[in-house]
C-alpha cells in the first residue's frame, strides 16, 4: 500500500536535493542537500520493503551508517578547507583547476 | 486514515526540504532539514519500517545533524550574504532538476499491479498480490519476534559481511576525521 | 650467381633449332660493359691516376663484347632463327595477369643493332684513349661510357617494353652524365640538364604508350603484343599508342619538336658526340619504330605523321646547318637531319631501308665526329701552347688544315662523299633507297610526293653544308694564326686508326644492302625479313623499277654533285674572317644562325610560364600558404584551441564538476529507466 505515493515523494525530495546542490555555494549547505538526497533514496528503499522483504530495511540501515561516516569525514575536510581559505564559499576554492 | 496521515507528513517533508534549500543562513537550513528528517521518520513508521524510523530519528536527525550543527558553530560563520548562485546557476538548476523530475516522475505511477508485473517478469499474473510476498513475510516475522527480532536474523546471517565491513568503514571514518581536522599533524 | 645465370631458362621458339653457345651467353654483351663500369668507377674513386689500367679495361670490355656479338651473328647466319629466341634471365614483375621477366630477345634486328653498337662503340673507345688521355676525369669518362654501352645493349636486346624502357632511361641518364662531363662549367651542366628534360618529355609519351598497350592488349612482351595486336587493337587505339611512341622517339632521336637538346649536347667530349649522339642513342627511336612496326602498320595515320615529321626535320635541320660556324654544331644539325631521313623511311614502311641508313649513318657520322675531334684536338693543342683563348671549334679559326692534317682531311672527305650520297659510297645506297621508297608511297597518297621533294631538297642542302664545312676547315687560307701554325700536327695513331676503319666501312658499307640494279641481292633486307615481314605484309610497298628507278637515281646523284660544287664554291668564294673579327650576321642568315629562335620560343612558351607557376603558385600559394600555413601551422593552432577549450572544463570549481556529474547521472538514469 502507499507504494506509488511513497516512491513519488522520494522522487520529489531527490529533485529538491539536486536543485539545492546546484544552487548553493556554501559548502555545508551543499552537504546538507546531499544528505537530503540520501534520505530520499532511503525512503524509496523502505517503501519497497513491501515487495522485497526485510532486506530492504537492512539496506536502508547500511545507507544510514555509511552516510554517518561520510558526514564525519566530509565535515572534517570542510574544516580543513576553512582553515586554509578562511571561507567556505565554493566559488573561490579552485586550486584543483587544470 | 493512514493515507491522510501519510500525506500530511509528506507535505511537511516537502515544504521543509524546499525551505532548507532556499534558506539563507546555514543554521536555518539545518533546522528545516531536521524537520524534514523527522517527517520522514514518521513516514517510515507508517510504511511498517518501525526500526528504520527510530534509527532515522536517533542517528540521522539526532547524531548527524547535530554534528553538522557543531561544525557550523565551530566555523562561526555569522550572518552570511546569500550564497545562491547567479542566473547561470539558476538556469542550469531549472534545466537539470526539471530533467530529473521528468525521469523520476514515472515512479508515482507504480501501482501494485505494475510492480507485480515487473517483479514476476511476465504480463499475465494470476494475482498482483502475490508480488508482495516479501512484505508479508516481513510482517509475519515482526508479529512473531517483534520489530528488532525480525531484522536481526538476516543482519547477522546473510548480511554479516557487509555488517563487518561497515564497522571497519566507521573506524576508517573516525581516524580520517581526526587526522583531517587536527591543527598539527 | 654466375652459375644460375648460365642456367638460363630458355623459351625455345623454333623446334629443332639448337641454341648455339654464343647465343646462350648473349647476356655477356651486357655484363662485360657493366663490369667495365664498375671497375672504372672504382678506379676513378680510389686511384684516378691509373690510366694504363683504364685504357685496358675500358676498350677491352667493349672489344670482348664485340667478339661475343660477332660469334652470335655467325651462329645466326648458320641457323637463322625464324622466330625470335628469348633468353629469360630473371622473373621480374609478376602481379596478377602481369608477367614481365628480365628477358633478352635474339633475332635478326637485335643482332644487327648489337653489332653496330659494340663495333662502332669499340672503335670510339679506342679513339677516346687518345682524345681523353690527359683529362683528369679519364677513369670516370670510361666508366660512364661503358655504362652507356651496357644500357644501350639492354635497350636493343630487351624482349619486352619494360626492359627496353630500362635501357631507354639508362642511356638518357648516361647521356646526361657525359654531356655534362666537364660540369664545372655551368653551360655544360645546363646542356646536360636540357638533354635530360627533353628526353623526359619523350619518356612520358613512351610510358603512356605502355599503359595503353597493357590496357588494350594485356601483355607487354614483344611476341605476345605483336601476335595479339591485329585483332585486339582498333585503328584508333593503335593510332594513339603509336603517337605516344612517336613522342618518345621524338625525344630520344631528336626530331621536331624535341630536337633542341642535341645541338647543346655538343658541350660534351667529341667521342661522346660520336657515340651517343650520332651512332647509337639517337638511333634508339628508329630501332623502336622498326621493332614495333606491326603497331605502326596498324595505324597508317601515324605512319604518315612519322614520315612527315621526318621529312620536315630533315629539311629544317639542314637549313640551320648552312649557317653554323661551330664545326660540331654543323655536325649536330646534320645528325638531326639524317635522323629525319631514317624516320621518313620507317614512316613510309620501309623498315629495312631505315635501318640500312642507320648503319651507314653510324659509320660516316662517327667518322665525321671523330675527324672533327682530331681537328679540335690539334687546334686545342696549338692554342694551349701559345696561350691563346680562341675557340678551337669555330671553323672561322680554321682553314687550309689539309697541309698539317692530311690523313684526317682525306678520311673526312670520304665521309663527306658518303653523307652527300655520292656513289659508290655507302650513304648513296641508303639515302637513295629512302627517297625511292617515299616516291613509291606517293603513288598511294600524293602527300608523299611532297615528302620526297623535301627529302630531295634536304639532300641538296646536306651536300652544300658538308662541302662548306670541308672547305672552311681544310681548304683555302689558314686563319688560325701564324704562331699556332707551327704547333699543328696530325693526331696520334690511336686516334687515326679507328678513323681508317670507319672510312673503309663508309666506303664499302653499302655492300650490305646493294640493290638489284647493280647486281646486288639486298642482303640486309633479306636478313631482316623475318622481323619486318609482319609489318610490311600489312602495308606492302612496291619499289619503283625500270625507268622511274633510273631517273630517281640519276636525280639523286645530280643533286649530290651539284650540292657539293655549290657548297664548296660559295664557301671559298668570299674571304672568311677569323672568329674574333667576324661581323655579326644579318638578315635571313641571322635567323638561320640563331636556329630560327626556337630555343627562345620554347623558353617563352614553356620554360618561363613553368618557372612562374612554380614560384608564384606552387611555392607561395600551395607550399607556403596551404601546406605550411593551413595544414601544418593550422593544425597546431587548431589543436591548441581545442586544448584550451578542454582545459576550461577543469576549472577547479566544484559547482561545475557537480553539474557535469549530474548530467552524466541523468544520462545513465535515462538509459536504465527506458
Amino acid at each position: 500500500m502507499l507504494l506509488g505515493p511513497a516512491l513519488g515523494l522520494s522522487a520529489i525530495l531527490f529533485t529538491i536535493g539536486v536543485a539545492g546542490v546546484l544552487l548553493r555555494r556554501n559548502a555545508i549547505v551543499l552537504f546538507m542537500c546531499v544528505e537530503l538526497m540520501l534520505n530520499a533514496v532511503n525512503l524509496a528503499f523502505v517503501a519497497l520493503a513491501q515487495v522485497y522483504g526485510v532486506g530492504a530495511y537492512l539496506i536502508a540501515f547500511f545507507v544510514m551508517t555509511v552516510a554517518a561516516a561520510e558526514a564525519a569525514v566530509g565535515l572534517a575536510i570542510i574544516l580543513a578547507v576553512f582553515r586554509h581559505h578562511q571561507s567556505i564559499d565554493l566559488q573561490n576554492i579552485n586550486l584543483l583547476h587544470g | 486514515m493512514t493515507e491522510a496521515v501519510f500525506y500530511v507528513f509528506a507535505a511537511v517533508a516537502v515544504i521543509s526540504a524546499a525551505c532548507c534549500v532556499l534558506q539563507r543562513s546555514p543554521v536555518g537550513a539545518l533546522i528545516f532539514l531536521v524537520q524534514a528528517m523527522l517527517a520522514l521518520g514518521a513516514i517510515f513508521v507508517i510504511l511498517q519500517g518501525q526500526f528504520i524510523g527510530v534509527i532515522q530519528i536517533l542517528v540521522y536527525a539526532g547524531a548527524i545533524m547535530v554534528l553538522f550543527l557543531f561544525i557550523i558553530m565551530l566555523l562561526n560563520l555569522g550572518r552570511t550574504s546569500s550564497d545562491i548562485r547567479g542566473p547561470a546557476g539558476i538556469a542550469a538548476t531549472i534545466v537539470l532538476a526539471g530533467l530529473i523530475a521528468v525521469e523520476l516522475g514515472g515512479l508515482w505511477a507504480y501501482s501494485p499491479a505494475r510492480i507485480g508485473r515487473e517483479v514476476r517478469g511476465s504480463a499475465g499474473m494470476i494475482q498482483a498480490q502475490a508480488a508482495f510476498a516479501g512484505g508479508e513475510a516481513a510482517q509475519r516475522a515482526t508479529a512473531a519476534h517483534g520489530v528488532v527480532g525480525a531484522i536481526a536474523p538476516p543482519l547477522f546471517n546473510e548480511y554479516l559481511v557487509p555488517f563487518e565491513i561497515t564497522s571497519i568503514l566507521l573506524l576508517a571514518a573516525i581516524v580520517g576525521a581526526v587526522v583531517l581536522a587536527k591543527r598539527k599533524v | 650467381m654466375t652459375l644460375s645465370l648460365l642456367a638460363v631458362q630458355v623459351a625455345e621458339q623454333a623446334p629443332g633449332a639448337e641454341l648455339g653457345p654464343a647465343t646462350q651467353l648473349a647476356w655477356l654483351t651486357i655484363a662485360l660493359p657493366l663490369l667495365g663500369f664498375v671497375l672504372n668507377g672504382l678506379i676513378s674513386m680510389v686511384r684516378p691516376q691509373a690510366r694504363r689500367l683504364v685504357s685496358l679495361v675500358g676498350p677491352g670490355v667493349l672489344l670482348a663484347a664485340f667478339a661475343v656479338a660477332v660469334a652470335i651473328f655467325l651462329e645466326a647466319r648458320a641457323h637463322p632463327p625464324e622466330t625470335p629466341i628469348i633468353l629469360t634471365l630473371w622473373p621480374w614483375l609478376h602481379a596478377g595477369d602481369l608477367r614481365i621477366d628480365l628477358a633478352l630477345q635474339i633475332d635478326q634486328l637485335s643482332i644487327l643493332m648489337l653489332l653496330v653498337v659494340t663495333g662502332v662503340g669499340s672503335l670510339i673507345h679506342i679513339y677516346s684513349v687518345g682524345y681523353m688521355g690527359e683529362d683528369p676525369g679519364y677513369a670516370r669518362y670510361f666508366a660512364y661510357l661503358n655504362l652507356f654501352v651496357a644500357f644501350m645493349l639492354v635497350l636493343v636486346l630487351g624482349a619486352n617494353f619494360p626492359v627496353l624502357f630500362i635501357g631507354w632511361e639508362g642511356v638518357g641518364l648516361c647521356s646526361y652524365l657525359l654531356i655534362g662531363f666537364w660540369f664545372t662549367d655551368k653551360a655544360n651542366a645546363d646542356a646536360g640538364k636540357k638533354a635530360f628534360l627533353a628526353n623526359r618529355v619523350g619518356d612520358f609519351g613512351f610510358l603512356i604508350a605502355m599503359f595503353l598497350l597493357w590496357q588494350t592488349v594485356g601483355a607487354l612482351d614483344f611476341g605476345t603484343v605483336f601476335h595479339r595486336a591485329p585483332e585486339a587493337l582498333t585503328t584508333t587505339a593503335a593510332t594513339w599508342i603509336t603517337i605516344f611512341l612517336l613522342l618518345g622517339c621524338a625525344g630520344k632521336s631528336a626530331q621536331i619538336p624535341l630536337y633542341v637538346w642535341l645541338p647543346d649536347a655538343m658541350a660534351g667530349p667529341t667521342p661522346v658526340s660520336a657515340l651517343i649522339h650520332a651512332a647509337t642513342m639517337v638511333t634508339a627511336g628508329v630501332y623502336l619504330v622498326a621493332r614495333t612496326g606491326v603497331l605502326f602498320a596498324l595505324a597508317p595515320a601515324t605512319g604518315l605523321l612519322t614520315a612527315g615529321i621526318g621529312a620536315l626535320t630533315a629539311l629544317f635541320a639542314a637549313t640551320i646547318g648552312l649557317r653554323q660556324y661551330d664545326i660540331k654544331k654543323v655536325l649536330a644539325y646534320s645528325t638531326i637531319s639524317q635522323l629525319g631521313y631514317m624516320f621518313l623511311a620507317v614512316g613510309v614502311g620501309a623498315y629495312a631501308t631505315g635501318l640500312f641508313h642507320l648503319v651507314t649513318h653510324a659509320f660516316f657520322k662517327a667518322l665525321l665526329f671523330l675527324g672533327s675531334g682530331s681537328v679540335i684536338y690539334a687546334l686545342h693543342h696549338a692554342y694551349h701552347t701559345t696561350h691563346s683563348h680562341e675557340d678551337a671549334q669555330d671553323m672561322r679559326n680554321m682553314g687550309g688544315l689539309k697541309q698539317w692534317l692530311p690523313v684526317t682531311c682525306g678520311l673526312m672527305w670520304i665521309a663527306t662523299l658518303a653523307i652527300a650520297g655520292v656513289p659508290p659510297f655507302s650513304g648513296f645506297f641508303s639515302k637513295d633507297e629512302i627517297l625511292a621508297a617515299t616516291f613509291a608511297r606517293g603513288a598511294e597518297q600524293p602527300v608523299y610526293y611532297l615528302f620526297y621533294a623535301m627529302g630531295a631538297l634536304a639532300a641538296f642542302l646536306t651536300a652544300v653544308y658538308m662541302a662548306r664545312l670541308m672547305a672552311m676547315t681544310f681548304h683555302g687560307e689558314n686563319r688560325t694564326g701564324a704562331a699556332e701554325q707551327e704547333h699543328l700536327h696530325e693526331a696520334p695513331a690511336v686516334m687515326t686508326a679507328p678513323l681508317i676503319v670507319l672510312a673503309l666501312l663508309s666506303l664499302f658499307g653499302g655492300a650490305i644492302n646493294l640493290p638489284h640494279f647493280v647486281g646486288g641481292n639486298a642482303a640486309l633486307e633479306r636478313w631482316l625479313e623475318p622481323v619486318t615481314h609482319p609489318a610490311t605484309a600489312m602495308h606492302p610497298l612496291s619499289m619503283p623499277t625500270g625507268l622511274t628507278e633510273e631517273v630517281l637515281i640519276g636525280g639523286a646523284v645530280l643533286i649530290a654533285a651539284l650540292g657539293l660544287w655549290v657548297g664548296f664554291r660559295t664557301a671559298l668564294g668570299q674571304p672568311i674572317l677569323p672568329a674574333r673579327e667576324a661581323p655579326p650576321e644579318t638578315g635571313f642568315a641571322r635567323v638561320l644562325y640563331r636556329k630560327y629562335y626556337v630555343d627562345e620560343i620554347y623558353d617563352a612558351l614553356f620554360v618561363k610560364p613553368l618557372v612562374w607557376l612554380s614560384d608564384k603558385v606552387l611555392w607561395r600559394v600551395v607550399d607556403q600558404a596551404l601546406v605550411d600555413g593551413l595544414l601544418v601551422n593550422g593544425g597546431v593552432v587548431g589543436s591548441r584551441w581545442l586544448g584550451a577549450l578542454g582545459s576550461r572544463i577543469q576549472s577547479g570549481q566544484l559547482g561545475l564538476y557537480v553539474l557535469l556529474f549530474l548530467v552524466g547521472a541523468i544520462w545513465v538514469l535515462d538509459t536504465i529507466l527506458r
